[in-house]
Formats: C-alpha cells, sequence, structure tokens
C-alpha cells in the first residue's frame, strides 16, 4: 500500500505533502505508486479533485474523521479525509500495490464504507474496490480504524506545531519535527 | 539544612499559598507572540532581538523584585551561592513554577549556571529554519534581563547569558550567571 498525505488549509492552498509506503506485514516504507515518477502530480490531482466531496461531506455528521470519502478507479485511489475545526483538511490518499488480475475493471461487490458508497455518483460509476484481500482493501473497519488512529495523531502534532509562534496561519508546513512525526504515525498505524 | 532544601521548601510554600495561577498557555504564547514579532520588526537581526529582550527582562526585574520580597518576606542572603538558591528554588518557583538546577560553581563563588529541565516560555516553540535562528536567537533571552534587573535592585551587579538551549539543539538549557561587584552605597556625586 502507497500513501500520499496532505494537509489544505481552509482555502485549498497545500500546507503540507508527504509521500510514504506501507509499513505492515513487511513494508519497507518506501512509496510505490502506479504511476510512473514523472506523473507523481497524479496524486495531488486526484487528492484536490476530491475536495467537492469533502465539502459534501462535511456537514452529513459532526464528525472530524470522514471515513474514506472518494475513489478515482482508473488508479484505484482511495481518498480518506479528517477535518479540523478550523476548517483545515488532512487528507489521505492510499493506493493498494499492483495485483496481477484485472481487479479495477471488475468491481465486486466489496463492502464500500457507508459514506463511499453514498456519493460513488461522483467518484464514478464504479468506485467499489475488490476485496481481493483483506490488508490491501482500503475500504475494510480495519483499514478505517488505522487511518483513524494515523489521522488522530496526526492532528495532535497539527496543533503544537501550530502553536509555534514562529508559525503563521496560511503558512507551508516546514518544520521537520512535523514530518518526523507524521513519517512516526504512518510507520505506526498504516 | 542546606540553603538549597530551605529554599525549595519555602518556594513550594509559597506557591501553593501566596501565588495567584494564570493559564501557561496564555503566558507561552503571549511571550513567543512578543519574541516573534520582535523578530520581524529587527528584520531578523537576532543579536538585537537577543538584546531587547534583555532589555524588557531588565526593566520587569527591577520591579518584580519589589514583588518577590513582599511575597516570599525572605531577608538578606549571606552569600552569592544563597542567592543563587533562592533565585532558582524561590524565585523561579513563584514567578515561573519551575526549579532549575544550580550547578557548575566555580572556585571563587561568584559563577553558576542554572539548568533548566522545563521552561514554560518554550513550549510549543520550534526556532524559525533560516539557518541563522538556530545560530543567534536566544528565545528565553528575557530571563537573563530578569535577573540582571532584579538583583541590581539588591545591590549585586551580576551578568548573565545563555550558553545552551534545548531550542537550538543542545541537550540541556543552561544560563551562565556571574557576580561582577556587590554595589556600595555610593555618596551623591557632590553637586559643587
Amino acid at each position: 500500500m502507497s500513501y500520499y498525505f496532505t494537509i489544505l488549509s481552509p482555502t485549498d492552498v497545500p500546507l503540507f505533502n508527504i509521500a510514504f509506503g506501507t509499513s505492515k506485514s513487511g513494508g519497507d516504507g518506501i512509496a510505490r505508486f502506479r504511476f510512473p515518477d514523472t506523473a507523481q502530480y497524479m496524486n495531488q490531482f486526484i487528492i484536490h479533485s476530491s475536495l467537492d466531496v469533502v465539502e459534501e461531506a462535511q456537514w452529513m455528521n459532526g464528525n472530524m474523521y470522514l471515513k474514506h470519502i472518494d475513489t478515482y478507479p482508473p488508479a484505484s485511489a482511495y481518498i480518506s479525509a479528517f477535518l479540523t475545526p478550523s476548517g483545515a483538511r488532512f487528507l489521505l490518499l492510499h493506493q493498494p500495490p499492483q495485483l496481477p488480475t484485472n481487479n479495477v475493471s471488475s468491481a465486486t461487490a466489496g463492502s464500500g464504507s457507508i459514506l463511499g458508497s453514498s456519493f460513488s455518483g461522483s467518484g464514478g460509476s464504479s468506485s467499489r474496490a475488490s476485496a481481493s484481500s483483506v490488508a490491501a482493501n482500503p475500504t475494510s473497519p480495519q483499514t478505517e480504524e488505522a487511518v483513524r488512529q494515523f489521522m488522530t495523531e496526526v492532528y495532535e502534532n497539527y496543533v503544537k506545531t501550530v502553536m509555534s509562534p514562529f508559525y503563521r496561519q496560511g503558512m507551508e508546513i516546514k518544520s521537520s519535527v512535523f514530518r518526523g512525526k507524521v513519517t512516526a504515525a504512518g510507520r505506526k498505524w498504516l | 539544612m542546606s540553603s538549597a532544601t530551605k529554599a525549595s521548601r519555602i518556594g513550594e510554600e509559597l506557591w501553593k499559598t501566596r501565588v495567584d495561577k494564570v493559564n501557561a498557555e496564555l503566558v507561552t504564547l503571549t511571550y513567543g507572540t512578543i519574541v516573534a514579532q520582535l523578530c520581524q520588526d529587527y528584520d531578523g537581526n537576532y543579536q538585537d532581538v537577543n538584546k531587547q529582550l534583555e532589555k524588557m527582562g531588565y526593566n520587569i526585574g527591577m520591579r518584580l523584585i519589589e514583588d518577590f520580597l513582599a511575597k516570599s518576606n525572605v531577608g538578606r542572603c549571606a552569600n552569592f551561592r544563597e542567592t543563587a538558591d533562592m533565585i532558582a528554588k524561590v524565585g523561579f518557583r513563584i514567578f515561573l513554577n519551575i526549579a532549575p538546577t544550580v550547578t557548575n560553581w566555580t572556585s571563587d563563588n561568584n559563577q553558576f549556571s542554572l539548568v533548566f529541565d522545563e521552561n514554560p516560555l518554550a513550549d510549543f516553540v520550534e526556532l524559525p529554519d533560516d539557518g541563522r535562528a538556530q545560530d543567534e536567537l536566544w528565545f528565553s533571552n528575557i530571563l537573563c534581563g530578569v535577573l540582571r534587573g532584579a538583583l541590581e535592585m539588591v545591590q549585586m551587579q551580576i551578568e548573565a547569558h545563555f550558553v545552551s538551549d534545548v531550542l537550538r539543539g543542545d541537550d540541556t538549557t543552561e544560563m551562565r550567571v556571574s557576580l561582577v561587584r556587590y554595589i556600595e552605597d555610593e555618596m551623591p556625586p557632590d553637586e559643587e
């Protein structure tokens, strides 16, 4: 599983980006996206295209963690979102490793999350994942829970980082401490 | 009973009974904002920021000593060692609820170090990564000024500066305090 994590300000300015891979089940923590290295902008593209869904979903309930909200089937990229009360969005793109079979097109009836399936109209015609492997299934409850833990931990560190007097609202987060903490959270939960 | 333990006890007692408490984050954020604003006003000239912080502290210290003496009701210290314990265990306890360690005395008992295990002024702080702040800015430099101002009012001329700071990546936060001289009562200069 490869991950791309972004923090966006309330006005959609990117504040922080990081790409990393899974460390679970023998992963080495290095991101291996399906795009060629020249097309890494696809991650940002997919994440930003999910913002409409985030804005719809954010009023559905009072939770900060919006769970899996959007899917981009051509790249089998899944987006989970977390909103801070001040309107910053944490978006996590996860992409399962390429499987040998044609899993993307044959959309079996997987256990899509509630929000994910209710918004499938905006995400594309076949936004359901194939549940071929639990570990690589981005919509399973275990994954949702792991992402929630990850988001919560990042949020705690985000609060501390923006409390620094040298940080100005809306500024890019350059703190290496914060980057280290996000990496550690990714290693711990994802 | 050593003067250090005695001072600790006085400090604890005063902290529990005589001191008004405020929210620590209020203090931290206010101080942080002041320093950040100074850095902006001086356009990143950190030497000037250090100087300005020291001066602000000096003006605070000159008045704070009165409050300290009124609250603590302690008498004159017999020697500079006792003064050091008073500062570390009573002064810092009352005003910041910390008690830095007094250590590294010189043999003539005129210089010591205060080692801060915690520093409420610097919570949440990360110095700007412009390549210079890490080497030039003493974030908590106001404390040096406070000590200088306070001790000057009780006839001690001292010099205080930070020698290390965890914010810069050092292992400890350490302030070096040296006694320059005891200020003797001086006759006012002759007007004729």
